[in-house]
């Protein structure tokens, strides 16, 4: 239910308090009434009020030193001053100590009318504007990064530490470990929050395509440029560009890329005009981009530039713990976007889930899960339900002994036979995994 | 039948003709009996030369004295250029669920706003004006439909848009006021 507007009319004149509140109540309002300045702030201290109607001339107080007590109690109160004796001077000092209006004794129904309903269409707005920051702001907790382990604590760590600077940003991990969102933690926890985070998948354009993508191009530019378009660079003034993937753009764009970054200034495709923009740039690779410097791959002076800060993002198998919470994450995200009841997930599904290795990381995970719900029982996530169910059932383990040797000779092939890795994976000592390759005959190769 | 009336109270400027149609209007629309009464007022007495106006203030209070209990609402009918303290003029007023309202016809005129003499129309909007009034004597707020009589106006294109008649809401809403269950 929409909130009643409330109104209190500060006069001394009995008339103007009682024809304005009769009005006001006419048309809805809550309205309250006060004889003097010292009577009215004493009601706003006990009451709120959205719209305060003041005259200026009063006994004792005047309209103007309650304005000012009355915003320095509460900037964001509407105070409209009235007076029967209209001079500019009055008004220009009433505006800038804050009054939302001035207007002049007697008044037009209708200017009245206006008055209050531009005033209440600024409460509307102030609160509107208040409810959309707190939308934004609960971005902040990026509900999206979903884990406990340490690992993850520390990623968010630098997230934080990093957000509210400017520098660039070099996000590293494996495909599908969440670096994108990643990056929106760190624009949403930005200055820029509120411009846009604008996202360029470097990898999946050829370099003439990521080029006008990147700086747009003029009519005619090239075939099929039929109108002016505006670049990414452009797009995200005063906000952030996430470039994904940018191991692979061009040694050409490579050089494009440093020199952007270096003046914020660029030309569209075919143009001819100099273009400014303000952005962030944060990359992400799942490359190892010194190793690329070190090839001649990657120019250096392009690494330096992007690399003033490096998050490393860790591969889902080297953060298990997290596994029940984000199963847990994904069941309820699939499970409302698909109008079902959420659903629990069997014992033994869970310990498949945490035994897996995750080559394709959070999105594998993720696409199990999603997988599991549309395939499923409708009532809770079954072993069978999981892709990763048939290499348990079809490892031909008749024993425990069985499955023993199939498990150790795995993690040795995992590991390229390296014992202390493979011991401490195994979490066992060098000498027990000794006795288990003899006990079991295993070979590498 | 209802053993209560609505009493339109006039200061002997409305010919019998239109009082007939203000009386017929009245009833029809809030099921009441209506009965004219004419009084004499020396109405200088709310006269205020500064502003060429009389008070509405004051001719309201006076219309309230004059309420007769056997009357379920009372109404001025008055043909006078109103005003309020604070505002520059009203088409009328009334204690808001009080016993008693006005309504002038002076402004309701098109030769005020340059327009062509047009006696139906001000006489539709006059009609209008007094049930609007009546409603707040009733205890009817400003309505946001766009065509009950309840919905607020400022100017006599306001009045012209909406109808006469109440909302299905305000009737409710007129009706539990009246015969509360």
């Amino acid at each position: 239910m929409e909130k009643k507007i409330s109104i209190l009319v500060v006069d001394d004149e009995d008339s103007v308090r009682d024809s304005l509140s009769i009005w006001f109540t006419e048309d809805g309002y809550r309205v309250g009434c006060a004889e003097n300045a010292t009577k009215a702030l004493s009601i706003l201290e006990s009451d709120n009020y959205d719209i305060i109607l003041a005259d200026i001339k009063m006994p004792g107080m005047d309209g103007l030193e309650m304005l000012r007590r009355i915003k320095s109690l509460n900037k964001d109160s509407i105070v409209i001053v009235m007076t029967a004796f209209a001079t500019v001077d009055t008004a220009v000092k009433a505006l800038k100590d804050g009054a939302f209006d001035y207007v002049t004794k007697p008044f037009d129904p209708d200017d009245l009318s206006h008055l209050i309903r531009n005033a209440s269409k600024q409460i509307s707005l102030v609160q509107e504007n208040d409810t959309l920051k707190r939308r934004v702001d609960s971005l902040d907790n990026v509900e999206d990064l979903i884990g406990k382990s340490e690992s993850i604590k520390k990623v968010l760590r630098e997230v934080e530490s990093v957000a509210p600077t400017n520098s660039s940003v070099i996000i590293t991990g494996e495909s599908g470990t969440g670096k994108e969102l990643i990056a929106r933690a760190i624009h949403t926890n930005s200055l820029r929050k509120f411009y846009p985070l604008v996202s360029v998948h470097c990898g999946a354009l050829t370099e003439s395509l990521l080029e006008s993508e990147l700086f747009g191009h003029e009519k005619g530019a090239f075939t099929g440029a039929l109108y002016n378009r505006k670049g990414r660079f452009e797009m995200a003034d005063s906000g952030t560009i996430f470039l994904d993937e940018i191991a692979t753009i061009s040694q050409k764009m490579q050089v494009e890329l440093l020199r952007v970054l270096e003046t914020k200034s660029f030309m569209r495709v075919g143009g001819n005009k100099e273009i400014t923009s303000d952005f962030r740039v944060i990359c992400a690779t799942n490359k190892d981009l010194k190793s690329l410097v070190e090839k001649g791959i990657f120019r250096e002076d392009l690494f330096y530039r992007l690399n003033v800060m490096n998050i490393h993002v860790p591969p889902l198998r080297e953060r298990l713990d997290d596994i029940p919470l984000l199963v847990e994450y994904f069941i309820k995200k699939y499970c409302t976007s698909m109008n079902r009841p959420i659903l629990t997930i069997d014992a033994a599904a869970m310990r498949r889930l945490l035994e897996y290795q995750y080559p394709g990381n959070i999105r594998e995970l993720e696409n199990m899960i999603e997988r599991a719900i549309v395939i499923g029982n409708g009532k809770k996530i079954m072993l069978n339900d999981l892709p990763i169910a048939k290499d348990v059932i079809e490892s031909n383990v008749e024993s425990l002994d069985d499955f023993e040797k199939t498990f150790i000779l795995q993690i040795l092939n995992k590991y390229s036979w390296n014992i202390s890795r493979t011991a401490q994976a195994l979490k066992v000592d060098r000498v027990t995994l000794y006795n288990k390759i003899k006990k079991y005959g295993l070979k590498a190769g | 039948m209802n053993s209560q009336h609505i009493t339109l109270l006039t200061f002997g400027y409305f010919d019998k003709g239109l009082l007939e149609e203000v009386a017929g209007a009245v009833s029809r629309e809030f099921n009441y009996p209506v009965i004219c009464r004419d009084i004499h007022i020396d109405l200088s007495e709310f006269y205020d030369a500064g502003r060429r106006q009389y008070n509405g203030d004051k001719v309201l209070k006076t219309v309230v004295s004059k309420h007769d209990y056997d009357s379920i609402k009372t109404i001025g009918l008055l043909n006078i250029d109103l005003f309020i303290p604070i505002l520059t003029y009203i088409f009328g007023q009334a204690q808001l669920g009080g016993s008693a309202g006005i309504a002038s016809m002076y402004r309701l005129s098109n030769e005020l706003y340059g327009l062509k003499h047009d006696v139906g129309l001000q006489k539709e909007r006059f009609i209008k004006e007094v049930i609007h009034e009546l409603g707040h004597a009733f205890g009817l707020l400003h309505c946001h439909d766009v065509v009950c009589v309840m919905r607020s106006g400022s100017y006599v294109e306001d009045i012209d848009q909406k109808s006469k008649d109440f909302c299905q809401n305000c009737r409710r809403m007129m009706e539990s006021t009246v015969n509360p269950s």
